[in-house]
């Protein structure tokens, strides 16, 4: 085991060196000169060459290189040209906010992709599985950017039964200001015990979760169904089957555990998946989050800002498979010989 | 007694899924409708009409107008040119960069493999969507920059994948056998290894074919990919949102259209995988 972990460690390590490599040399091709941008456009040619000396842009390239992953190492990920704060911080602020739309999101997909996975399983070729199938289907194939703005415009437009846009009332912020602890609104409203934001917040989530939880759903539903159908042909079904136990019980005590293995590394990769996916609905929505932060920052050419959070998504990615690959090591023997 | 669906008899051979004919049907019909636009449509692709924006569907309009008076249906008709070649183009590309990379990754082992599976990792980290952005900004936003961007973040799948098969192809006897007679290894691999290794990448580009024509319209809609005068379902949406909530045609139609496309490739995928994987029962 500890050879498996060091090994997997070592893997993650060189994906994220790579990755830094990667986006060093896509954030140089971008147009634009940052010191330009930085500088402003009345900028005087002296001005230029101190933002250009300030920023490094002067040096060789493979010394740029080796000053930008020194200054990562040592927490500096630059300065957003837009917000003139540094990068690290903005993503203090509006990673938060996307871990919670997606974990919220995500919670939502588990309580209604399990059950409709379930259902199909039990009915099989019946009417209930080949309205999962097809509901699934359609989940995953429908335009999250399309099914925002039809919600949008249907729920909070037509109907006026949620709100627009936004992550919550921002009147509520001189009647109750919010304490902030760990940036995610609804925790800290949560233990702040902050009653008004958190019903705000929580009207706010309805619409956009419910889009970023469509794709995952129907991945989830689809996943059970197929594991459940699998593990009914083993023989300890069989066992169980001439036990006594119903059918329903068979399924969700016996076949669903284990089918858990593999549906919690899909759910770790769709993690991911659903937080690019999400910014597309962030930007509809405009929850504060990475993505309308990402979308912010490339209609302004902000290198620094993409960079940071082109490097945070995919460290995130990379800690997602390897919490899971870990996790499988502990589960199952067999995963460590891979 | 049947009370137990789940004892119902393995899927019998050559019985085929109706769902998955349901996606291949739809996929014929949003083909040739594709092929077919300058004959099917109705009016001519991009022709502003300023006396007729917006007008609700009607017998001369039937999916109505947009703001700029273009016939919703002919623009619809001429942006499955643009999805369908999108697809076409970006899955080709990856699978044959994919499907080179992995096989020679599978069939030599060791460093080789280590070697461009660690490049793979790294190109599956990258979030997708933001390569996209950043190659749109470089290249300037256009069909083939979507393109680009896209293969560019596609292809490491195909190269883990056929990696993963041409390994275990490589230990068939056959393959021994080859090599044994003396036959050169490129020679193995191009004769024996990648043929043998080809069904189930070619399962999964099936599959993946609703989730590049999202990832185009996606694209599109940020402003990144096709831009006027192409006609594209994503920009369609992203031109039209302001108009919606007066005008619930404008983007219902171009999101159906996605809708639909992407739905019938994801049927005919599953139906497919399904088919051609002999250790899966599910139906």
């Amino acid at each position: 085991m500890p050879r498996y972990v060091a090994r997997r460690l070592g893997q993650a390590f060189l994906v994220v060196a790579g990755v830094v490599v990667l986006t060093f040399v896509v954030t140089r091709l971008l147009p634009g000169d940052p010191a330009v941008a930085f500088a402003g456009p009345k900028a005087t040619p002296q001005q230029l060459a101190e933002a250009r000396a300030r920023f490094g842009l002067d040096d060789p390239l493979p010394a740029q290189l080796w000053n930008y992953v020194r200054d990562l190492a040592a927490g500096d990920w630059g300065t957003s040209l837009r917000t003139r704060r540094p990068v690290l911080s903005d993503l203090y602020v509006a990673f938060p906010a996307s871990l919670e739309l997606v974990g919220t999101a995500l919670l939502l997909a588990v309580l209604a992709g399990i059950p409709a996975g379930v259902l199909a399983a039990r009915h099989r070729t019946r009417l209930p599985d080949v309205g999962v199938r097809v509901g699934g289907m359609l989940a995953v194939s429908v335009p999250v950017f399309w099914l925002a703005l039809a919600l949008q415009t249907v729920f909070a437009g037509t109907l006026d039964w949620l709100p627009v846009a936004g992550e919550y009332d921002v009147a509520l912020d001189t009647t109750s200001p919010l304490t902030l602890w760990t940036n995610i609104t609804l925790v800290d409203a949560l233990i702040t015990g902050n009653w008004p934001i958190l019903t705000s917040t929580l009207q706010h989530l309805v619409l956009p979760a419910i889009v970023v939880a469509a794709y995952p759903t129907g991945v989830i539903a689809q996943m059970t169904r197929a594991a459940l159908i699998e593990e009914a042909g083993q023989d300890h079904i069989r066992l169980e089957r001439a036990l006594g136990f119903g059918e329903t019980s068979i399924l969700v005590r016996f076949a669903l555990r284990p089918a858990l293995n593999p549906l919690l590394s899909l759910i770790a990769l769709v993690f991911a998946y659903a937080i690019v996916n999400g910014f597309l609905v962030e930007a509809v929505f405009n929850w504060p989050g990475l993505g309308r932060y990402a979308v912010d920052a490339i209609g302004d050419s902000d290198v620094p800002a993409i960079a940071g959070v082109t490097l945070l998504v995919a460290l995130v990615y990379v800690l997602a498979n390897l919490v899971v690959d870990l996790l499988q090591g502990v589960v199952d023997p067999r995963a460590r010989q891979r | 007694m049947s009370v137990l669906s789940l004892t119902k008899p393995v899927r019998r051979p050559g019985r085929v899924d109706r769902l998955a004919v349901l996606g291949g049907v739809l996929i014929v019909l949003v083909a040739l409708s594709a092929v077919l636009a300058p004959w099917l449509a109705p009016y001519e692709e991009n022709t502003p009409d300023p006396l007729h924006s917006l007008d609700p569907p009607s017998g001369a309009h039937w999916f109505g107008t947009d703001f700029a008076g273009r016939d919703v249906l002919t623009q619809i008709l001429y942006g499955g040119r643009t999805s369908l070649t999108i697809v076409v183009a970006v899955l080709t590309v990856s699978a044959v960069v994919g499907v080179t990379l992995g096989v020679v990754a599978g069939y030599a082992g060791g460093p080789v493999r280590d070697v461009i599976m660690r490049v793979t990792d790294v190109f599956l980290a990258f979030p997708a969507l933001l390569l996209s952005l950043a190659l749109a900004v470089v290249l300037g936003p256009s069909v083939t920059t979507a393109i680009v961007a896209i293969a560019a973040t596609w292809w490491p799948w195909y190269a883990r994948l056929a990696a993963s098969v041409a390994a275990s192809v490589a230990t068939r006897p056959y393959v021994d056998a080859a090599r044994c007679l003396g036959v050169p290894a490129p020679l193995v691999v191009l004769r024996h290894v990648l043929p043998n290794s080809l069904t189930p990448v070619l399962v999964q580009v099936s599959l993946d074919a609703g989730g590049v024509i999202l990832t185009a319209a996606a694209l599109s809609y940020l402003g990144l990919g096709a831009r006027e005068p192409v006609a594209e379902w994503g920009l369609m949406v992203q031109q039209s949102q302001t108009y919606f909530t007066t005008n619930w045609w404008v983007v219902t139609f171009p999101g159906l259209a996605i809708l639909v496309t992407a739905f019938a490739f994801n049927l005919l995928g599953e139906g497919l995988r399904a088919a051609l994987d002999p250790r899966r029962v599910i139906r």
